[in-house]
């Protein structure tokens, strides 16, 4: 059994202190009595409370809720396809320039984005009367656009570790290709699929940049709503907020880990 | 190609064209356009004569101020500048993270992992709310630092370049040590026994061996690092001071503030135009993989 | 040459048939990835109920040639006929092939039984006949009880007898089999081979196995086919092949053989002398020669057809005789493997069965030796 050396032990100790500290702080003070950011007056759930309480915040919320879930099926369907066509079609008129356009939303500057995608809304609606101003759906498309080019990544990332011969073996039993698709490859690639929904998931609900730019009227999502929050001022309803997030993602990757769907781990 | 083929490639590209590509195109002829009142705030592009015939009316303005306007390209510099030094700070801090989880006991890996990945996968602008919190002159390490008697005054921490590379660093660490983890865990680990064997001390070894083969990772974490912190808003705009005027949030200011989408889609494109080498540099690494 | 059928008396011979219509027809088959040749022109008629081997090194395009019967990969040129129904076109899901894959590809999300009724579900068969047909190949593959377990639960030898059941199930009129032993250990393989080909007699399936393990094809197969470079270097029975190789790829391909070189001096008693400048011996042979008198020719010895034993310093050649000395000697355990070291270098190889133990062995190092042969036992080479 391979022990750590402290001299590699010692980075990583640092890094996850790095990490956590903010992290933590967070947590603790969520539990804060008072309303000061930084002295800890005595332990309460009044902030949880408020939270609740917060009607802005609670619409926001669920708004966004929706959001992340319709975006992120479709994301999923779009980045599955792209995936599988990328690493299993040789070649094809227009494979790099399609690759690239799948790549790119990867890296690509938010603002850009953005910026790009409300340019097109508008134009849409000038020209042909829809969509009819912006909101959630508007802001749905977006995500699922940048969505699908992570779900693409995952879903190659999974290709590469399947086992071609299966879907060989599946022809020469005399299934067509749709069925080996649906029968052999899809089940066996799913917690890939599960994995790039949640990451679509986690994006759409995170995404603060991009919804500004296309979203409308009402259609406050909740990373605008706790950015306008942020500006005026820290509460501790923020920290709040903070924990129960974490809390939830902890509780879904310790599900996700116990059903073997651990990054790096083939099941 | 045949039908089947197609009908797989149909739908994503279809979608891609339209939500992703044909934006560009938008974006690169509303910045020939000229700001204007109204809803949308931009002149048309294409108008017609009296005679009935169409012609573009091209406006050089936006990216002639762009050019003229030493704030903008201060702009740009500035986040190429503050771009690269988060990345190298990223290296400097997700390096070694990811060689120890490499070298970390198999069933301790996963876990390991996971514990990078887990703060990514909660809300990025409630991390960054965080820093304030840790920064700003109330915050917890001037507390601590005037608690231990270590300065009289709080320190000026917040809405400073320092609060910027901290943010940055903070937010996009994940993508730094992932790919860097997958390019080391794929190497062999007989390599290096043969280097010990051949008698190599385990930092010669490191450096001789490790570190040449670990570089593809480090690129590409280092480009999934430095090109969207080009153009990052967020981070900026929240822990900067006013001075830290990223093109990012000229853009936004620009866009949400002045009304000026036309000048907003000029930045974009010049911004574009600057990322173009190294977004080519990362497309022609994803497609080689 | 007499070619006396060598094999089990009654096992039928359609190959000598020449009213027999051959089962498999593969006609001037060409296979190129890029520059690359894999398969060169390749023409081979295999008859219905045989258990044909497919033998050769890496590179040689067996798997190449399985492949393409199986239809995974298109042909450049020539046909593939099956039971008169010509393949080209045919997608692998409807060719009357199957296969059993090298890594055995069992879908590891399903049931050894449900991986088996696989192909029948395909076929539309009714569930109680799929049930039916399972049990029935389950039986057949010893696998019985074995039905609801998963493919990660198998050890190799187990996970190979099902990877056969599935492709058995539905009856087709090929099987083929890539390097179906490969992953098993040497006893496993034995028994695994035995099987086999009783499991192949029963059912009465043609079957194709491709190996690069000469003995597995040699004691498994009806006929074989070396392969080299894309194209067939032979094909016979195996005693054919064995006994009667075609050239020195062939000969020195299977088993093991000593190739002398000489020249053809004349006719003798039915065979032929050859002799050489290199060697104080002549060979005589009791086959008569391929070529005309004069020409440059090869002969295989085998090293089990050669008799060894000490003799006094200075004894000297003769016919079908050459003395040497032992360089050296490797057990085998069931034999020794003699090497000597004949004038001007050249090592030849001699088995010796170990019949006593290896420390009453016949001959020792730096002994010197006669090595002697019938006139039978040298075959000379056609090219």
């Amino acid at each position: 059994m391979r022990r750590l050396k402290l001299r590699l032990l010692v980075p990583l100790g640092l890094g996850f202190a790095f990490l956590y500290l903010p992290i933590l702080l967070m947590v603790a003070f969520s539990f804060n009595d008072s309303r000061m950011v930084t002295e800890f007056t005595g332990f309460s759930w009044r902030w949880y409370g408020a939270l609740f309480a917060n009607e802005a915040l609670m619409q926001a919320l669920f708004l966004s809720l929706r959001i992340a879930a319709i975006s992120a099926t479709m994301a999923t369907i779009l980045g599955t396809l792209a995936g599988f066509a990328l690493f299993r079609f040789a070649r094809f008129r227009g494979r790099a320039l399609f690759g690239a356009i799948m790549a790119a939303p990867l890296v690509m500057p938010e603002v850009i984005t953005g910026l790009s995608l409300l340019l097109l809304f508008v134009g849409l609606e000038s020209a042909f009367g829809f969509p009819v101003g912006r909101g959630a759906d508007t802001v749905a498309i977006a995500h699922a656009t940048f969505g699908a080019a992570y779900v693409a990544v995952v879903i190659q990332a999974r290709l590469a570790d399947f086992d071609l011969s299966l879907e060989e073996a599946a022809m020469d039993l005399g299934a067509r290709p749709w069925k080996v698709f649906c029968v052999i490859t899809l089940p066996l690639i799913a917690p890939g699929v599960v994995a790039g929904w949640l990451l679509a998931f986690t994006l759409s609900l995170d995404d603060l940049v991009i919804a500004s730019f296309v979203s409308g009227p009402g259609a406050s999502t909740l990373p605008m709503v706790i950015f306008s929050a942020v500006r005026l001022g820290l509460t501790p309803e923020l920290y709040a907020l903070a924990t129960l997030l974490l809390v939830a993602v902890a509780l879904a990757l310790l599900v996700a880990l116990r059903f073997g769907l651990a990054p790096g781990r083939a099941p | 190609m045949n039908r089947a083929r197609w009908l797989v490639l149909a739908l994503p590209v279809v979608w891609m064209a339209l939500f992703f590509a044909a934006p560009f195109a938008i974006v690169f002829s509303i910045g020939f356009t000229e700001s204007a009142e109204g809803i949308p705030p931009y002149a048309p592009l294409l108008r017609w004569r009296e005679d009935g015939s169409p012609y573009l009316q091209l406006n050089l303005e936006n990216f002639r101020l762009l050019f003229d306007d030493p704030f903008y390209i201060e702009a740009y510099l500035r986040s190429l500048r503050v771009a690269a030094i988060s990345a190298a700070l990223c290296l400097l801090i997700g390096y070694p993270m990811a060689l120890a989880i490499v070298r970390a006991p198999a069933r301790w890996r996963a876990a390991l992992l996971m514990l990078v990945v887990l703060p990514f996968w909660t809300s990025f602008l409630l991390r960054v709310t965080a820093w304030i919190g840790l920064l700003q002159d109330r915050g917890w390490i001037n507390s601590a630092l005037l608690a231990l008697g270590v300065v009289e005054a709080p320190v000026a921490l917040l809405y400073t370049d320092l609060a910027m590379y901290l943010g940055i660093t903070y937010c996009y660490l994940p993508f730094m040590v992932l790919p860097i983890y997958a390019t080391l865990s794929k190497l062999d680990d007989s390599l290096l026994e043969a280097a010990a064997d051949l008698g190599a001390r385990p930092v010669r070894a490191f450096l001789s061996i490790t570190l040449p083969l670990s570089l593809p990772g480090i690129i590409a974490g280092f480009l999934l690092v430095f090109i969207p912190a080009v153009g990052e808003f967020v981070i900026p705009e929240l822990l900067g001071g006013p001075g830290a005027q990223l093109i990012g949030r000229v853009l936004w200011t620009e866009f949400f503030q002045n009304r000026d989408w036309p000048l907003a889609s000029a930045l974009a494109v010049v911004l574009l135009i600057a990322l173009v080498v190294p977004i080519g540099l990362f497309q022609a690494r994803a497609a080689r993989a | 040459m007499n070619l006396a059928a060598v094999g089990r008396p009654g096992t039928p011979e359609p190959w000598r048939d020449p009213d027999a219509v051959p089962f498999l027809r593969i006609e001037g088959v060409t296979k190129r990835f890029g520059s690359f040749v894999a398969l060169d022109d390749v023409s081979l008629s295999i008859y219905r109920g045989e258990l044909f081997a497919l033998l050769g090194g890496s590179g040689s395009g067996k798997s190449t040639l399985l492949r393409c019967l199986a239809g995974f990969l298109e042909l450049d040129a020539g046909r593939i006929i099956l039971d008169g129904q010509d393949m080209a076109g045919v997608a692998p899901y409807a060719r009357p092939v199957n296969m059993m894959f090298q890594s055995y590809a069992l879908f590891p999300h399903m049931s050894v039984a449900q991986n088996i009724a696989f192909g029948l579900k395909q076929e539309g068969m009714p569930k109680p006949a799929i049930a039916a047909r399972v049990t029935e190949m389950l039986a057949l593959t010893r696998m019985e009880g074995f039905g609801d377990r998963r493919p990660a639960q198998l050890s190799g030898g187990q996970k190979a007898r099902v990877a056969l059941a599935r492709a058995l199930a539905k009856r087709p009129k090929l099987l083929l089999l890539d390097e179906p032993l490969s992953a098993l250990d040497k006893n496993l393989r034995e028994a695994t081979q035995f099987e086999l080909v009783n499991i192949q007699e029963r059912t009465g399936t043609t079957f194709i196995i491709v190996t690069h393990d000469q003995e597995e094809a040699m004691t498994m197969a009806t006929r074989l086919a070396v392969m080299d470079r894309g194209t067939l270097a032979q094909i016979g029975t195996p005693g054919e092949v064995y006994e009667y190789p075609n050239s020195r790829f062939t000969a020195e391909f299977l088993g093991t053989a000593n190739i002398l070189e000489g020249v053809i001096e004349r006719g003798e008693g039915g065979g032929a002398r050859i002799g050489s400048s290199e060697y104080e011996f002549d060979i005589v042979t009791s086959s008569p020669a391929p070529k005309p008198v004069g020409s440059r020719v090869f002969v295989a010895l085998r090293p089990e057809r050669m008799r060894i034993a000490r003799v006094a310093s200075g004894t000297p050649h003769a016919d079908n005789r050459l003395v040497g000395r032992v360089r050296d000697i490797a057990y085998f355990g069931d034999f020794f493997m003699v090497h000597v070291a004949m004038e001007g270098g050249r090592t030849l190889r001699v088995s010796l069965p170990n019949l006593r133990r290896i420390t009453e062995r016949p001959v020792d190092w730096e002994d010197v030796v006669a090595i002697t042969w019938d006139a039978d036992a040298g075959v000379v080479l056609p090219e």
